[in-house]
């Protein structure tokens, strides 16, 4: 044995001691494309700043996009499982690609760290013990944006969302917690862009305010038409029309409004106020909710590897449970089904400056679970 | 419910209506007189709206950033039409339909490269916000009137362009027949160039007009694109009066669908489920009229060809 294999050698083992845990696969399906692609990349930013931030280089990203399409997700899921063998899913943003792709993979012993859509179907009987959700049960801030129209005293609420599964959910969720009467229940057609017929129906029918779940684009539009039909009924929803993404399209027309979400720029513990400050940095924008819980899926994905293998499922799946990672939501647990127990906030739209934004003025609702965690056996 | 509702509604539903014409308009043009598919007509919606939000930011003129939607996606229109359209005129409507499909893509991602993923801010001039009081009391919003304004203007002037204007006679002949007018010295292709802007022009006036009370976005076209295609096909193919006709009957189905269908359903079933199925057939009531126009005549309202 030369000098030089010897060297070699005893680098080698010097190296490999350091590094012996196994490099993780983590496959991050998201949307990068199409109208709801900054929801994508929000979550994909916030993730990729957490990543960058630990230092940890023995984490594996690939990222796929798909186009907010059922049958892409599931196709990137499948060569994501069998060809390039990744340990962790996460990244989908839609509750009808979740369920599309989530049932399958946990099936096949991988875990799902969702960062976002948090269908019904996958909190009650359908709940898997590989299968957590970071963001939210779908329901959870229409059901504060329930308990926050009790607490401001309105009683006679006009409600609105799209006609298909979450949007449903939405007014179910509202309806658990508010106490009011109902001027009019209406469902909107999935991607509609004109709301004039609903903004007079609204003029029409003697409500006291109103309650809509419209996210992303259709919100925009909303809130547009609705500053200028000359309707000035307060109106409450849940933040995803009001996030740092889509504000800027909005305007003024949002102004003052009342919104709910379990994450806001001002939150004040310090794991946020960093986050805040990173993300702004790095990106050169605001953070939305959406990147916030990008940023947390990452670090609970981070929290876990540091106490056990992925390779030891067992192990793993206690590890993510005990969710020990500093959340930019402060206070955060996993309720029995895998779903988080959470504060929820009432946030208002301000102007700071040129930028519009949000700042919590209330909370809404203290460790809140869901209402589907007593149907989750596991 | 009251009558005011239901006038509020016919005006809405005419708004709409108007709004789609401008669409359908291009369209119908450069299907009736080019014979192509062109399914990118909703991207230069897109460019009208992109461009109306980036002049509107910069110099803070509405009139302003709408001749410049109108001229970019005229001027994108043309250039389109002279790089790729041109040479698939010859082809048959499946190429049409991949390369103009292809073209949207181009759009689609070539708009995200440019302005981001997020929407644009795009706000109604201050001297057109609000409400105004109109006759019979209802309230109705100054812009949306303006938008039905522009609509039927438009809608005059291009009736007298093809009717009464050297351009019209050949856009006319051309629909009826391309190589008798070839044959006759009319230089077609410069001809077809200019009908194509013209629709494009139209599609990105309507994309800057409807942008400001909506959301400006990538994608925002292929909704709407949707529903142009079905006005072309209720109005006749090539027929601008059709697609007039067309656009208005197609805002007033689903204007008033939306409002009446669950209504509707509410005398037979609790208002929850009533608002769900309502909703649900109301979004089928477009393509339902659309079915039953064709039943009745297989080319459409004003179509000309058999």
């Amino acid at each position: 044995m030369t000098l030089k294999t010897l060297a070699l050698a005893m680098g080698l083992a010097a190296t490999s001691g350091a590094a012996w845990a196994e490099p993780v696969k983590v496959g991050m399906i998201t949307t990068l494309s199409g109208g709801g692609a900054g929801l994508g990349i929000d979550v994909r930013d916030g993730f990729l700043l957490a990543l960058k931030q630990s230092g940890n280089t023995d984490v594996e990203l690939v990222i796929e996009d798909d186009q907010q399409k059922p049958d892409v997700a599931v196709q990137l899921a499948d060569k994501m499982i069998q060809s390039e063998k990744v340990d962790v899913l996460t990244g989908i943003i839609w509750s009808n690609l979740a369920m599309a792709v989530v049932p399958g993979a946990v099936a096949q012993g991988k875990f799902y760290l969702s960062p976002n859509a948090g269908p019904s179907a996958l909190a009650g009987k359908g709940c898997n013990p590989n299968y957590f959700n970071v963001a939210w049960q779908n329901d959870n801030l229409h059901e504060a944006a329930g308990a926050y129209a009790n607490s401001a005293g309105l009683k006679n609420s006009f409600i609105l969302a799209p006609n298909y599964p979450a949007g449903q959910d939405a007014l179910t969720g509202y309806k658990r917690q508010y106490k009011g009467e109902l001027a009019g229940e209406l469902y909107t057609k999935l991607g509609q862009t004109d709301y004039a017929a609903e903004i007079a129906q609204i003029r029409a029918s003697g409500a006291d305010s109103v309650f809509f779940f419209l996210p992303g684009g259709m919100g925009i539009s909303f809130l547009k038409q609705y500053a200028d039909s000359g309707v000035d009924l307060p109106v409450v929803g849940p933040a995803f029309s009001f996030d740092q993404g889509i504000l800027q399209a909005v305007g003024s027309a949002a102004l003052g409004v009342k919104n709910t979400s379990q994450w806001s720029k001002d939150l004040d513990n310090p794991a946020n106020a960093d986050f805040v400050e990173t993300f702004v940095v790095e990106y050169g924008r605001l953070p939305s909710l959406y990147a916030s819980q990008g940023f947390d899926t990452a670090n609970l994905l981070l929290s876990a590897l540091e106490k056990a293998e992925v390779t030891d499922a067992d192990a793993f799946r206690a590890a993510l449970k005990e969710a020990d990672f500093a959340s930019t939501r402060g206070d955060f647990r996993f309720n029995t089904n895998n779903h988080p127990i959470q504060d929820i906030y009432v946030r208002e739209v301000i102007k700071e400056g040129e930028v519009f934004t949000n700042r919590i003025i209330a909370t809404a609702l203290e460790d809140h679970g869901d209402a589907y965690a007593a149907e989750c056996k596991m | 419910m009251s009558l005011l509702l239901l006038a509020e509604q016919a005006l809405n539903g005419l708004q709409f209506g108007v709004m789609l014409f401008l669409m359908a308009a291009g369209l119908t043009l450069v299907f009736g007189v080019m014979g192509l598919i062109n399914l990118a007509h909703g991207s230069l919606y897109m460019l009208g709206a992109f461009v109306a939000a980036v002049v509107a930011g910069a110099t803070g003129s509405f009139l302003l950033a709408l001749v410049a939607a109108l001229a970019a996606a005229a001027g994108a229109g043309a250039l389109v039409e002279m790089l790729v359209i041109r040479r698939l005129y010859d082809r048959d409507h499946l190429d049409q339909v991949l390369a103009t499909f292809a073209l949207i893509l181009i759009f689609s991602e070539g708009t995200r490269w440019a302005f981001g993923s997020f929407p644009l801010y795009l706000d109604i001039p201050p001297w057109l916000s609000g409400p105004v009081m109109l006759p019979g009391g209802i309230l109705y919003p100054a812009y949306r009137l303006s938008l039905i304004g522009v609509g039927l203007a438009v809608a005059l002037a291009l009736y007298l362009l093809i009717s009464r204007t050297r351009l019209g006679v050949r856009i006319r002949a051309g629909a009826a027949d391309r190589e008798m007018i070839a044959a006759l010295g009319v230089d077609i292709s410069r001809l077809y160039t200019v009908v194509f802007a013209l629709g494009a022009g139209l599609a990105g006036l309507a994309g800057a007009l409807v942008g400001a009370i909506q959301s400006v976005q990538v994608g925002m076209g292929e909704p709407v694109l949707i529903l142009a295609f079905v006005v072309i096909v209720i109005g006749g193919i090539g027929s601008i009066k059709g697609a007039l006709i067309g656009a208005i009957l197609v805002g007033l189905t689903d204007t008033l669908g939306r409002l009446l269908l669950p209504l509707a359903f509410q005398t037979v079933m609790d208002s929850s489920a009533a608002a769900s199925a309502g909703a649900a057939v109301a979004s089928m009531s477009i393509y339902i009229l659309m079915a039953a126009v064709l039943i009745w005549r297989p080319s459409g309202l004003f179509g000309a060809r058999g």
